[in-house]
């Protein structure tokens, strides 16, 4: 099945999410297509404010219920029978039925994420019976299964144990159990490592590679950490202000970035400076300023005010976001103008 | 080298809890910070960073052993001279939302730090210092009126900053001062950071768990393990060549941002013990891939095996092949 590995597990398309508050619409999400392929992992990338994790919870359909909300869009899934399904307008019975099974999700802070008075194991069963129909006792011995596989140790006490009596990159292992536990095609992983020391979370990484590559697991890779995304991605979408800004193969966005922000966002990385030779003050690259506010953003392009390239044209409208015909994106009029004279 | 450090902390020891099974935060520390030096203090949650940061501002007293400022025992002076002392030794904590007081307009936070020092006389002089210090760390006089929760993150750390700076300190440790911030926001408090050390000749203690940044700023290392020192080098010599199996695992597990960059993956078992019950001998051999049977035995004590290099590591025959 040749196209099987080049349709795309997850297609999004020009998914937006509004929320309405008192003081105006904010737009946390606008205009934000990716596509993720069987197997592969896509990055977002952004600081705090840019919409990666409400792009991570509109897909789930896990916003709160109490906010009100619009979203536009569309999100086609290719599910494990190969039916095409777009998330965004399945009915909430059967969206039930694919959340949790067929796209599971593994969050920042494994703590809060698991429930503190159920033991680990129960956790993990729960999800066995409820979406393959296991009995107790075979739910039971998935959960046993899925903590060895998750490389716990001691894994027949650990699942009589509650998460308190676990420690920090314990619980993310759990979580990672409990969200493989259906063998979900796709994962969402947000945050994953945020939480833990370099050390544990090399751990996980590696955890998490392992268990791709024997269930071709697509991943979306939900990080604010370019060090992890430059060895852990395959493709990755760079987020500002709710918007993509660029996307790219992983290696070809590090070797040359292409937008603005990504430019600045990688210049100004400690870890990517040159060793200092000389005797008188280092100075970083910094991106100026801070993200404008949500409820107030600038007439054109999002990131104009901090840009140091910034022209006219910048301020009359948001530029498109367009493609080059060699799998990169680019948002940004700059460019525009150089694909436009190639 | 005949220059009296500015700090020297000589064995220094703090346990929380019950006597009989303490939690033993730092466990036999020691290292000196000379004048106009950055020291960098690196190490995974719980292996004791904060703690030393705090003793050695007298916030916690140490359970044993000494901290010298200008060869005075902080331990030991009255509670007098120590505040007294505070002006000299300030603190920039790691989170800028829970350590300024949210009730408070910015100009009475640094306001509050001149008057108990007695550095500005009356309102007018401690205005024009306060406009000073917001200019000094790039924010505008008018911020003076506002309160906390108007400022982002990377603003209110500048606030931190600056009510550190109001007292004219020799000192500073700044504890995980950007792991709150956005990157691009860390890159502009870096900056700060370098540009007023160079301008007040201070002295830094910079705790970071992020060795990127430690790389970039800081001019010697300490590696901490489970309250223990593991490694004390040059920052060029540590990230040249690490030469503790700890450190070298710690450089491992930290990716670079350039997909082109594959370090050596050194991936540890298991999770960091508890310092309620310690490994017997080496504390880290738990985890450590070269760990031998005698690790057990006896703890290695943090040795110089060349000038200015530490290590406390027993495999000493590892770290002799590998002398340049």
């Amino acid at each position: 099945m040749p196209d099987a590995m080049t349709t795309p597990r997850l297609q999004v398309r020009h998914l937006s999410t509004t929320f309405h508050t008192d003081e105006g619409a904010v737009h946390s999400v606008a205009e934000v297509s990716f596509d993720i392929l069987p197997g592969r992992t896509t990055a977002l990338v952004g600081e705090s404010g840019s919409g990666k994790s409400v792009t991570s919870l509109t897909l789930m359909r896990l916003l709160p219920r109490t906010a009100r909300t619009t979203v536009a869009g569309s999100a086609l899934f290719v599910d494990r029978s190969g039916q095409t399904v777009d998330l965004l307008s399945l009915p909430e019975r059967q969206m039930r039925a694919v959340r949790g099974n067929q796209i599971a999700m593994i969050f920042q802070e494994p703590m809060t994420s698991l429930n503190p008075v159920f033991t680990i194991g129960e956790q993990i069963a729960e999800s066995v019976r409820l979406h393959k129909g296991a009995s107790h006792a075979e739910a039971l011995a998935r959960a046993r299964q899925m903590l060895d596989l998750v490389e716990i140790p001691a894994a027949g006490q650990r699942l009589h144990e509650y998460p308190h009596q676990l420690s920090g990159g314990m619980r993310q292992r759990v979580m990672i159990a409990l969200a493989m536990a259906c063998d979900p095609t796709l994962l969402i992983a947000d945050e994953p490592t945020t939480a833990l020391d370099v050390t544990i979370q090399a751990q996980i990484l590696e955890l998490m590679r392992k268990l791709q590559r024997e269930m071709g697991t697509s991943i979306l890779f939900i990080t604010h950490n370019l060090g992890v995304v430059a060895h852990h991605a395959d493709e990755v979408a760079v987020m500002y202000a709710g918007r993509i800004v660029e996307a790219a193969p992983v290696r070809e966005l590090f070797a040359a970035p292409r937008h603005p922000y990504t430019q600045g966002l990688l210049a100004c990385l400690p870890g990517k400076q040159p060793p200092h030779r000389g005797t008188g003050p280092r100075r970083l690259y910094a991106i100026r300023g801070q993200v404008s506010s949500p409820l107030a953003p600038p007439p054109g392009c999002a990131f104009a005010p901090r840009c140091d390239r910034t022209i006219p044209r910048c301020d009359l409208a948001m530029p498109e976001l367009l493609a080059d015909g060699a799998g990169r994106q680019t948002r940004c009029v700059l460019t525009e103008a150089t694909q436009e004279a190639a | 080298m005949s220059v009296q450090p500015l700090i020297e902390v000589k064995q220094l020891k703090r346990y929380f809890g019950s006597s009989a099974r303490p939690v033993r935060a730092v466990d036999d520390v020691s290292f000196t910070i000379q004048p106009g030096e950055t020291l960098g203090l690196v190490g995974e949650s719980g292996s004791g960073k904060s703690t030393i940061g705090r003793t050695l501002l007298r916030l916690i007293d140490a359970s044993s052993g000494q901290v010298l400022y200008r060869g005075e025992d902080l331990g030991t002076t009255t509670s007098k001279r120590m505040r007294q002392l505070r002006s000299k030794l300030q603190i920039i904590f790691q989170d800028p939302y829970a350590s300024l007081n949210p009730k408070m307009r910015v100009r009475d936070i640094l306001g509050e730090a001149l008057a108990t020092h007695g550095l500005a006389q009356g309102p007018g002089q401690s205005m024009a210092r306060i406009a000073e210090l917001l200019d000094l760390v790039g924010l505008r006089p008018e911020h003076a009126s506002r309160y906390p929760h108007e400022f982002s993150g990377g603003q209110r750390q500048r606030i931190g900053v600056a009510r550190a700076l109001a007292v004219e300190p020799e000192f500073i440790v700044a504890d995980e001062p950007l792991s709150a911030l956005d990157v691009s926001i860390q890159a502009q408090v870096v900056n700060l950071l370098c540009d007023l050390r160079e301008r007040l000749k201070l002295t830094m203690l910079f705790i970071s768990h992020d060795l990127d940044v430690v790389e970039y700023l800081c001019d010697r290392v300490v590696v901490l393990y489970l309250g223990r020192v593991m490694e004390v080098a040059s920052t060029q010599a540590l990230f040249e060549r690490p030469l503790h199996p700890y450190t070298q695992a710690l450089l491992a597990a930290s990716p670079k941002p350039d997909p082109e960059i594959k370090t050596e993956r050194i991936v540890l078992k298991g999770d960091i013990p508890s310092p309620i019950d310690p490994p017997s001998g080496c504390v880290f051999r738990t985890r450590c891939p070269q760990a031998v049977a005698a690790c057990a035995d006896t703890r290695p004590e943090l040795e110089e095996i060349r000038p200015g290099r530490w290590v406390a590591c027993s495999r000493r025959e590892l770290m002799m092949d590998t002398q340049a």
